[in-house]
């Protein structure tokens, strides 16, 4: 914006100085830990302090080679992908439904389908702890699918909300005009057009099951630990260099995921700007 | 289209027309409805049961009543004055040994247990005596001989106040109050109210990030907001990427950064301005600088887009008015901001309310928030009741919270729909 290159009073000037130092300290304290946590992952000694004795990938070897580790990475892929289809499947149809359905049941509606996001963490936990033990859904893969497919699915409804409402529905209708089927519309007309949103709703409820670990604690047998559950627990005993390496690991999925994201976000901006 | 459709059709196709129109409608709002259906079925059974489950289970009393049913019914009549005449104490001593036998007894104790201390020992000691203690008299001199618990009103009171089908014992409890032998309800012994001071501390605790989170995002969303957007998108990137990590890695690295022979205390004692190493975690400073980190985003996002849509023209108006830039900045783009402060504060404060892991691995035992004890009172002690009347309380306070923010944003939305 203009404003910046027109401060003219020296009031103005300090105040905006000292807004860009705040923000840079701010900044600093927002990124420095995640960054100062990863160089400890290569060290070649087993405390955690600088300066580093030397370079090593003995911690990340160590992550390889533990079935422990391993097993909790496959148990997050295996938990992660499961809810993330299950969440996009309901999400999106619901989605579909929500921006089609006019009553004034509507909010009400939206706020239940969106309130698992707000719930706080331990109480949708001790529920379905509650809820799912009598029917042997603890310490089961299907339980925890399930759990996080509830949590997950908010994040779909919203992103395909989102896309849907910029979604011109007179395509819809000049396809069933020429002659198709609701399901070739769909298919070759409306997912074509909203696949960008699916897919940032498939990486946030991606993240959103990569990330949670409340409900893990109190529903997963040993069998189904997953990364955060073992970080959690590897936390409290010690945290040992093996941790760090699990932090970079999972940090670098979180990159993965934001970056997809944010190259999602650029294409239907580009998109948007050439229409 | 529908209007000239009409104009042009005779009066005889206009109705079938209009009829058909409606009808067409109708069937789109049941496909809708069909859409939505399997999500929300979804979410019955898999959030709000589980859900509901829980806040039965706050008030749900039904130990007592399966272990002691003799008692329970013998006791339905008495007005709990006096001590109980023979019949309960007979009914008492029935339930007591078929209970012993099924191996249910400990079921009822550790009901009794929570609302008077103590009474598990006054049944398994019963228990124990009642074959021994030669039959002579009435029911009422036997276990009255075996405990004298039993010549007082007050270890009756408790049977019949937990006889069910439901209490408000936990719920009470939760808030630090119970009831006397008289009904009556007053504050918990001090040995038990500890509830108030640990919801007292979850609020404490929750507006000291959300103002920390506030005076750390405010410049920066201003920044955000008024640098140009290639700029101000490349330093999105660090507000995004701390969003987008991990909870737990977070929450590591400040353990890392915090403990004693930390990054940090490594960095101080190293320039020479600490010869011991700070105590900074495992304590409440710990705890608010984790969740700060962790929670600062959720200010900054809503906060950015509220400033975002404030046009730059209000200030150069104000400008060129004569006001002078903190006059301006105070009275036209402050005023602005408001919703969206509002919106990001509630936000925070909503989130910080029930957290749960944050405090478990980076605060003391003082720091510890009330969803701690829910979880503990849940997989520990197995204290169902209470675990589920705080669960409760905590639940309440977070959806009146929501309702607020709702509203706040909704009303955003219009007013933001407007200007456009």
């Amino acid at each position: 914006m203009s404003d910046n290159s027109t401060l003219r009073t020296p009031s103005q000037r300090i105040a905006w100085s000292a807004t860009i130092v705040i923000s840079t300290l701010v900044f600093f304290f927002l990124i420095a830990p995640i960054l100062a946590i990863m160089p400890l992952s290569f060290s070649s000694g087993s405390y955690l302090t600088y300066p580093l004795p030397g370079f090593s990938f003995r911690w990340y070897d160590d992550f390889i080679h533990s079935p422990r580790w391993m097993n909790a990475l496959k148990n997050s892929m295996i938990i992660g992908v499961a809810s993330t289809v299950l969440s996009m499947v309901l999400g999106t149809l619901a989605a579909l439904g929500l921006a089609q359905w006019k009553s004034r049941l509507k909010p009400l509606v939206l706020a239940f389908v969106l309130s698992p996001v707000v719930v706080p963490g331990v109480i949708t936990a001790v529920g379905l702890y509650f809820f799912f033990a009598p029917i042997g859904l603890t310490g089961s893969y299907l339980g925890l699918v399930l759990a996080h497919t509830a949590l997950a699915t908010p994040f779909v409804v919203i992103t395909v909300g989102a896309t849907l409402q910029s979604f011109d529905t007179n395509l819809t209708r000049a396809a069933a005009s020429l002659g198709a089927s609701p399901l070739q519309a769909f298919r070759r007309v409306i997912l074509p057009l909203i696949l960008p949103g699916l897919a940032s709703g498939a990486l946030f409820a991606f993240a959103t099951s990569f990330d949670e670990v409340v409900i893990v604690l109190f529903m997963a047998g040993p069998e189904q630990r997953t990364l955060p559950r073992e970080m959690f627990s590897g936390i409290r005993e010690n945290i040992s260099p093996t941790i760090t390496a699990a932090a970079v690991i999972l940090t670098a999925v979180s990159v993965i995921l934001l970056a997809t994201l944010e190259a999602l976000r650029r294409r239907n901006e580009r998109l948007k700007g050439g229409a | 289209m529908t209007d000239a459709l009409l104009i042009g059709a005779d009066a005889e196709t206009e109705v079938p027309l209009k009829r058909r129109l409606r009808r067409a409608e109708r069937a789109r709002q049941v496909k809708a409805l069909a859409l939505v259906a399997p999500l929300l079925i979804f979410l019955l059974f898999t959030f709000a049961g589980p859900i509901a489950g829980m806040l039965w289970r706050a008030v749900d009393d039904h130990e007592v009543r399966q272990v002691l049913p003799q008692t329970v019914a013998a006791l339905a009549n008495w007005d709990g004055k006096d001590l109980p005449d023979e019949k309960p104490y007979a009914a008492l001593a029935n339930d007591i040994q078929t209970a012993r036998e099924a191996g249910t007894l400990a079921i009822a104790a550790k009901r009794l247990n929570y609302a008077l201390n103590g009474f598990r020992s006054i049944l398994t000691s019963t228990a124990r005596n009642l074959k021994t203690v030669p039959d002579t008299g009435t029911a009422k001199e036997t276990l009255g001989k075996i405990n004298p618990a039993w010549r007082e009103r007050a270890t009756w009171t408790t049977i019949k106040d937990a006889s069910g089908p439901v209490t408000g014992f936990y719920l009470l409890a939760a808030l630090d109050l119970t009831r006397n032998a008289d009904g009556a309800i007053m504050a918990a012994p001090p040995d038990q109210a500890i509830y108030r001071e640990i919801f007292g501390r979850t609020f404490l605790i929750s507006l000291s990030v959300t103002v920390l989170c506030l005076i750390l995002g405010f410049p920066v969303a201003y920044l955000l907001a008024t640098l140009p957007a290639g700029k101000s998108n490349l330093l999105m990137i660090f507000v995004l990427l701390p969003f987008w990590t991990s909870l737990l890695v977070r929450t590591c690295a400040w353990i890392v950064l915090l403990q004693s022979q930390g990054v940090v205390n490594d960095s101080l004692h190293w320039l020479g301005i600490i010869d011991a190493p700070l105590r900074l975690i495992y304590n409440r400073f710990g705890v608010c600088v984790a969740m700060t980190h962790v929670l600062l985003p959720f200010m900054i996002l809503p906060l950015y887009s509220s400033m975002k849509a404030i046009s730059p023209a209000y200030m150069r108006a104000a400008a060129s008015l004569g006001a002078p830039p903190l006059t301006a900045f105070r009275r036209i783009y402050l005023p602005q901001t408001l919703p969206g402060i509002g919106a990001g504060s509630l936000l925070v404060f909503i989130l910080a309310l029930g957290y749960y892991i944050t405090p478990a691995l980076v605060g003391g035992a003082a720091d510890q928030m009330i969803s701690y004890f829910i979880a503990l009172y849940t997989t520990e002690t197995a204290n169902w009741g209470l675990a589920s009347a705080l669960g409760a309380v905590l639940l309440l306070a977070t959806v009146l919270l929501a309702l607020v923010y709702g509203r706040l944003v909704q009303g955003q939305q219009v007013t933001g729909g407007m200007k456009n």
